[in-house]
């Protein structure tokens, strides 16, 4: 056994007596935070306030000693020699596809192929999968809340193949309209890619109904699952979506490391994404023949610390208790949003009923820039800008938005320090 | 005062709110497009250079509170200016908000853009004041690629 691969935690003391209901236990945030060195540092003097979970997560302990573990006690390649070091390394790097296949519940391990993020994940399908299918007039349906990494790639191969995008709209609440997406899956519609949770407006769309719908039509669905995963758990099997991708470094692993889940019959028949070592079976110079999936994608040595890394979170993640904690976002989400709403002149983007705990707003008359920089001084960090989101932005007629979104280790002192500073723009913009 | 209010001073704030020389320029002979897409400032810069001076300067735009202020100072400062006087006080005002070695020992040899220095503490902000600057050099130069400080 590899020294990466500990003893599972043991299981949470103090059982509760056989016959008594379960008392739901609240979200420990002290605890949470304790795992999350980084969140020791201080900001112009401030306690940190990391309030932009939804571009990256921090990193627990466990993933950091995993990667540290990694490089310090058996960093070689993997898939290639017969020596120890190397054996250890591949075992971690292969226990961790069948530790992703068990988080997401696929079939199969050979489902799982490892790429550096979301982005790519997009591409490899979009590349791989959609654009040998494509002809002119052919169309590809997306919906209106799509991070810029599920546009381009799409108008890419449509623009190459003369094949038309197609959006899905929403409404003023940022939820989409389902007759309308109904409506748009037509005979030409040869894939639909659709994001699961929207980074900019928190929106929870639904998924399993959408897929459903476009399999009633023989249309296949990517699921962009970025910013669901370190929110809920996500069955594969259950949704019965073709492709679903998402990154580590949102789910408190490491950057560079992401998941495309794909059905095995769609990976079977996908040519390679991009061709050298490892992805092959034989090479000549005449002829090279490759080797089967997950493998195939996986061209040219892997980011293996990544994958490492990404399984320690995947650990971290499996040890939570999940309902205390949408419990707590959920309480997070009020809390911020009842308070930004209570700020004069705030005002608040994306008001769907089922969202994950993430509040954008904009400040009358002051651009998220500026409400950016002012509360950084307070120590507290949110993103701001158009979250590479630009048609979100252009739909709700702002050039950009500051954006609060909440992880496992926030508390309700967050929310207060974000709202404390927010109503701190208005002293300095003299209103 | 603290780096936030030496950030936005009154002056910035004012003219941020109330932007001088915001419009078009009909009879405009130079013109120029700066965008930052990163952070969403635009600022679309209007000259009318004759007689050797920049007799009159216009813009339109978007953006944060410190770049349409500093289109609103610059172009207050430059009327009037030949386009070298101009590409002069860029290069002291550029020294300035990035605490370059050409920066002027005391700012207010700048004037009213001296209200600008306090951007210095704020390196992911000096973009933003130095977009309408650069938009201006491309509109002497005659550049017709929109600039971008990103």
């Amino acid at each position: 056994m590899s020294p990466a691969r500990r003893a599972p935690p043991a299981p949470a003391a103090a059982a509760a007596p056989v016959h008594a209901p379960p008392v739901p236990q609240a979200w420990d945030v002290a605890r949470a935070r304790r795992d999350f060195p980084l969140l020791e540092r201080r900001v112009h003097g401030k306690r940190l306030v990391y309030l932009d979970n939804a571009a990256t997560a921090q990193k627990p302990r466990v993933v950091l000693d995993a990667i540290a573990q990694f490089y310090t006690e058996y960093n070689a390649n993997i898939h290639r020699a017969v020596y120890t070091l190397s054996e250890e390394a591949t075992a971690t790097y292969e226990s961790t596809r069948a530790k992703v296949q068990r988080f997401l519940n696929a079939a199969d391990a050979g489902e799982i192929v490892f790429v550096r993020g979301t982005t790519e994940a997009v591409n490899l399908v979009a590349q791989s999968f959609a654009r040998p299918r494509l002809k002119a007039g052919d169309e590809v349906l997306i919906t209106a809340m799509e991070h810029h990494s599920n546009i381009v790639p799409w108008q890419l191969i449509c623009e190459e193949r003369e094949a038309r995008l197609r959006v899905a709209p929403m409404n003023a609440a940022g939820e989409l309209l389902l007759e309308q997406y109904a409506a748009l899956l037509t005979p030409r519609t040869r894939i639909v890619s659709l994001v699961h949770v929207s980074n900019s407006l928190g929106t929870i769309n639904p998924v399993a109904e959408m897929i459903r719908l476009a399999h009633q039509r023989g249309i296949p669905v990517l699921v962009d699952g970025a910013q669901a995963v370190p929110h809920m758990r996500v069955d594969v099997r259950a949704l019965d979506c073709d492709f679903y991708a998402f990154s580590g470094h949102k789910a408190y692993g490491p950057t560079g490391i992401g998941v495309l889940y794909g059905k095995a019959a769609w990976l079977e028949e996908m040519p390679p994404y991009q061709g050298g070592g490892d992805m092959i079976r034989s090479v000549t110079f005449e002829r090279t023949t490759y080797a089967p999936p997950p493998a195939k994608f996986e061209a040219g040595t892997p980011h293996i610390a990544g994958v490492i890394g990404l399984g320690a979170a995947i650990d971290y993640l499996g040890g939570l208790d999940w309902q205390a904690l949408a419990a707590h976002e959920a309480d997070l989400l009020e809390y911020a949003s009842q308070g930004l709403a209570h700020i004069p002149g705030v005002r608040l983007i994306g008001t769907a009923r089922r969202k994950t705990a993430v509040v954008s707003f904009v400040v009358d008359g002051v651009h998220a820039h500026d409400v950016g920089t002012i509360l950084d001084q307070e120590g507290v960090a949110v993103r701001t800008g158009h979250h590479c989101t630009q048609p979100v932005m252009e739909f709700f007629g702002v050039p950009a938005t500051a954006r609060a979104s909440f992880a496992l280790y926030n508390g309700r002192d967050d929310v207060e320090a974000l709202l404390e500073a927010t109503r701190r723009v208005h002293r300095v913009f003299g209103r | 005062m603290n780096p936030l209010g030496e950030l936005y001073q009154q002056l910035i704030i004012d003219h941020n709110r109330n932007p001088r020389n915001f419009g078009p320029l009909p009879d405009a002979n130079r013109t120029a497009n700066g965008d930052n897409p990163l952070c969403g400032d635009r600022i679309t810069l209007r000259l009318r250079v004759a007689n050797g001076v920049i007799e009159d300067i216009r813009f339109e735009g978007s953006g944060c509170a410190i770049s349409q202020a500093s289109a609103s100072l610059m172009t207050s400062a430059v009327r009037g200016k030949s386009p070298a006087e101009a590409l002069e006080l860029f290069r002291s005002f550029h020294a300035m908000v990035t605490g370059g070695p050409d920066a002027p020992s005391d700012p207010r040899v700048l004037g009213k853009l001296a209200a600008f220095a306090g951007v210095r503490a704020f390196p992911a902000r000096v973009k933003c004041a130095n977009l309408p600057w650069h938009t201006l050099r491309a509109a002497l130069e005659g550049e017709a690629q929109p600039v971008t400080t990103e």
